[in-house]
């Protein structure tokens, strides 16, 4: 297949800036428009609420701290993975971006016991708009752990070919996935005390 | 700026050159093509209600028979199927055809060329933009096929109808979906692409009007499609998991009282719809105004008067227009304070679209006017965009819009901004890019006819709308307001309306058969046909693979026509013979003014 546009992995300088870190910073200003308008959907709906439920009474904090710190340290090696490759370490980025893939897997099994959990207990989606809303934005920012994880699997897999072949564009890619990672983190950070705490 | 290759590229296959291209002017064709088609489907939909309304109860003659028992048993259009048609004839109109020829068509197609980059910054997510785009409005017709047919609760799927509407309500939340992530990887990648690939001395001030509001467009596109995309999550989990987002409690339905859990509202659903919608009024109406602004500047032979203005007004417009939302909600209840509050914005916001239009019209002062067909558009635009415009106005106030809200004046007003509007736009647009995309002309005399058609068509259908609406007809009624004691005065309208509908149809035949003819039997042209300035015309027509022949350089800016001292009228952009002034200083004074 021809490219009319080669890849160039520096970026241009009037702007200072390479074409995937723009891409990646808009597409996650438009993330936060698409979480920001279901956050807000929370505040309206729980002001005008009759009664409103606590969510510690009915969530399990516990797991959800356990997540926190599991997404959390996800981040972590996420950016050590990408300062490996900086480093030219292949080995080393390998060895943590499995990590960080392991989490984002770890991440989705606690969830999995939380939600299974809620269901026997008979508390779904219908049952109230606390709940509603609580699986509404718990499982969208599932769905998003989902595609980070996949991605993130994609350049710990095949897609790390490109290191020999283009290593600084590998390096960018992966450095866009950790941005996204990093705004995945960054929800769930507002999800844990707004659904569990507040 | 990026490194351009200039290189020979190989000779690809049909399916990768024609069908799952990667080159964004084959995308935008693609992107053109679907965005039209889906543009008569709409209007033939629209011909279908006129005719019920101008006939109410009446059969429909020999096309009745075709659509069923359950749609128009022996070809008498049921309340529901009306309702469907309305639904579907908004969003198709919109999300279906004016933006993806706006924004997917024409953005797609001129902005790379515009700036003289070699393609899009990220050539495969446009490809997937365009087919998940036309995968979305698959889903959407699809809806008529599914029991209980298409989704009747108008374009705005308001709840608590549209949650507990049939089966194609969900379709249309689907299709939904699909639309709002094609239009956000188009955002992603023409902002990049604007940002990043622009030519060497192409620098922002220097940009064509046109590159502007595209610009701008794809930033609303960006950052006010997806508060709608969550409101569609929500009103899916309503609909297929019983969850009572949209949904108050203890609603009575058919007599009895609905089981939802409750406690949702109503209302909710309408922010978020509108803080979308009202961004996308902007979507539909900036590209035709970029269009507007390169034929008018290209066929007075002047430059466009006040270009800095027209920035600056195109940005603020573009940032005004994500606090007006609620003055769709004025009767909803919000309380005077609120009313007050995005009345001012709305009357703010009105400001920089009476600047744009202002310099538009005195761009026209003392230029030697070259009346082409694409020229009849554009100049045909301003004073219907003129009347869309104003007329919104009284909408915008809140004691007004009690009395016009939901009647025709409002199908009247849109209409205008959008039909003879911003379609009008669209239209310069094809004719005046044709040669460039085709390498040939289309013929003046059809096009002459079909403007003409048109723009008197188009009155006939919407002027007389005004005069219902103030007479207090309500707008989705199947029957037109027959029933109605106050309504009774300008129910003939509704024939001459239904009318002017049917010839408006005629006349785009003209339209249809030049598209396709001129493709053969058009004059073929070289690459400036209309002694244009802007890089566009800098490369062959049709442009190849990549673009440009060589990497084009940006001397002056974009509208230098009948440079004083110059040895032709026009010096375009991509060529170093002129003597440039400092942006800003050649566009202050009117030339003969």
């Amino acid at each position: 297949m021809s490219e009319a546009i080669p890849y160039t992995v520096d970026a241009r300088p009037d702007t200072g800036l390479n074409n995937v870190k723009i891409g990646i910073w808009l597409f996650l200003a438009s993330e936060v428009m698409l979480f920001g308008a279901l956050f807000a959907a929370y505040i309206l709906l729980r002001v005008g609420a009759d009664e409103w439920p606590v969510g510690s009474e009915i969530l399990n904090v516990p797991l959800a701290t356990l997540n926190t710190v599991v997404l959390i340290s996800s981040s972590v090696t996420m950016v050590m993975a990408w300062a490996s490759l900086i480093r030219k370490d292949f080995g080393k980025y390998r060895l943590y971006m499995g990590l960080t893939i392991l989490c984002a897997l770890g991440f989705l099994v606690i969830k999995y016991i939380e939600y299974s959990s809620k269901i026997h207990h008979g508390y779904l989606p219908e049952t109230n708009t606390f709940l509603a809303i609580y699986f509404t934005l718990t499982g969208l920012h599932g769905l998003h752990v989902v595609g980070g994880a996949a991605m993130n699997a994609y350049l710990w897999g095949p897609g790390a070919k490109m290191w020999k072949t283009a290593p600084q564009q590998f390096i960018n890619r992966v450095e866009a996935s950790g941005l996204f990672w990093h705004f995945v983190d960054l929800v769930w950070i507002f999800l844990f005390p707004v659904l569990y705490l507040l | 700026m990026a490194d351009h290759s200039h290189e020979h590229h190989p000779e690809l296959g049909f399916w990768r050159k024609y069908v799952f291209s990667v080159d964004h002017k084959v995308i935008g064709i693609q992107y053109a093509i679907t965005g039209l088609l889906f543009l008569l489907m709409g209007f033939c939909l629209m011909m279908l209600m006129r005719w019920q309304l101008a006939y109410p109860g009446e059969a429909l003659p020999i096309l009745g028979s075709l659509f069923g028992e359950d749609k128009m048993p022996g070809g008498i259009m049921l309340p529901e199927f009306y309702n469907q048609l309305g639904a579907m004839h908004g969003t198709i109109m919109v999300f279906l055809g004016v933006v993806p020829l706006a924004v997917g068509g024409f953005g797609n197609y001129v902005v790379p060329l515009q700036i003289g980059a070699p393609d899009m910054a990220f050539p495969r997510l446009n490809m997937m933009s365009y087919w998940v785009y036309l995968m979305g409005g698959l889903v959407m017709v699809a809806s008529f096929f599914v029991p209980g047919g298409a989704a009747q609760s108008g374009w705005t799927s308001y709840p608590p109808l549209a949650n507990i509407a049939s089966s194609g309500q969900t379709f249309w939340l689907l299709g939904m979906v699909l639309l709002i992530t094609s239009s956000l990887f188009g955002a992603v990648n023409f902002i990049t692409t604007i940002i990043q690939l622009r030519a060497d001395g192409l620098t922002f001030f220097k940009l064509p009007f046109f590159v502007w509001a595209q610009f701008v467009t794809a930033f609303l596109l960006l950052l006010a499609f997806p508060p709608l995309e969550a409101a569609g999550f929500m009103q899916l989990m309503d609909r297929l998991m019983d969850t009572s987002f949209f949904m108050p409690s203890g609603l009575v339905v058919s007599g009895e009282v609905l089981q939802n859990s409750g406690g949702g509202s109503p209302l909710l659903w309408q922010h978020l719809f509108w803080f979308l919608a009202h961004p996308e009024v902007y979507v539909l109406i900036l590209p035709a105004l970029g269009i507007v602004a390169e034929v008018i500047a290209n066929n007075t032979r002047k430059p466009l008067w006040g270009y800095k203005s027209l920035v600056y007004s195109v940005i603020f417009l573009g940032f005004m227009s994500f606090i007006v939302w609620a003055h769709h909600m004025f009767i909803t209840g919000m309380g005077s304070f609120m009313n007050a509050f995005f009345q001012t914005t709305t009357m703010i916001i009105s400001i920089p679209s009476v600047i744009i239009l202002t310099a538009l019209i005195f761009s026209l002062w003392g230029g030697s006017i070259r009346f082409n067909t694409p020229m009849l558009f554009a100049v045909a635009f301003l004073p219907m965009f003129g009347i869309g415009g104003l007329t919104g106005l009284p909408l915008g106030l809140s004691a007004s819009d009690i009395h016009l809200h939901d009647t025709y004046y409002v199908i009247a007003h849109f209409h205008y901004v959008v039909a003879p509007g911003t379609i009008f736009g669209l239209f310069a647009g094809i004719y005046y890019w044709y040669p460039k995309a085709t390498g040939r002309m289309m013929n003046e005399t059809l096009g002459k006819i079909h403007f003409w058609g048109s723009l008197i068509c188009m009155n006939g259908i919407f002027l007389p709308m005004f005069v219902q609406g103030m007479a207090g007809m309500q707008r989705r009624l199947y029957d037109g307001g027959s029933i109605y004691a106050h309504a009774q005065e300008t129910l003939d309208l509704h024939l001459m309306i239904g009318v002017s509908a049917w010839l408006m149809a005629i006349f785009q035949i003209p339209f249809i058969i030049n598209f396709f003819l001129s493709l053969k039997k058009g004059k073929a042209v070289s690459e400036n046909p209309w002694h244009a300035t802007t890089l566009e015309w800098a490369a062959p027509s049709p442009p190849p693979h990549g673009n440009f022949a060589t990497e084009p350089v940006v001397y002056g800016n974009p509208y230098e026509y009948s440079v004083p001292g110059a040895d032709k009228d026009y010096s375009p952009q991509f060529e170093p013979t002129q003597t440039t002034p400092p942006p800003g200083e050649a566009e202050a004074q009117p030339a003969g003014g």
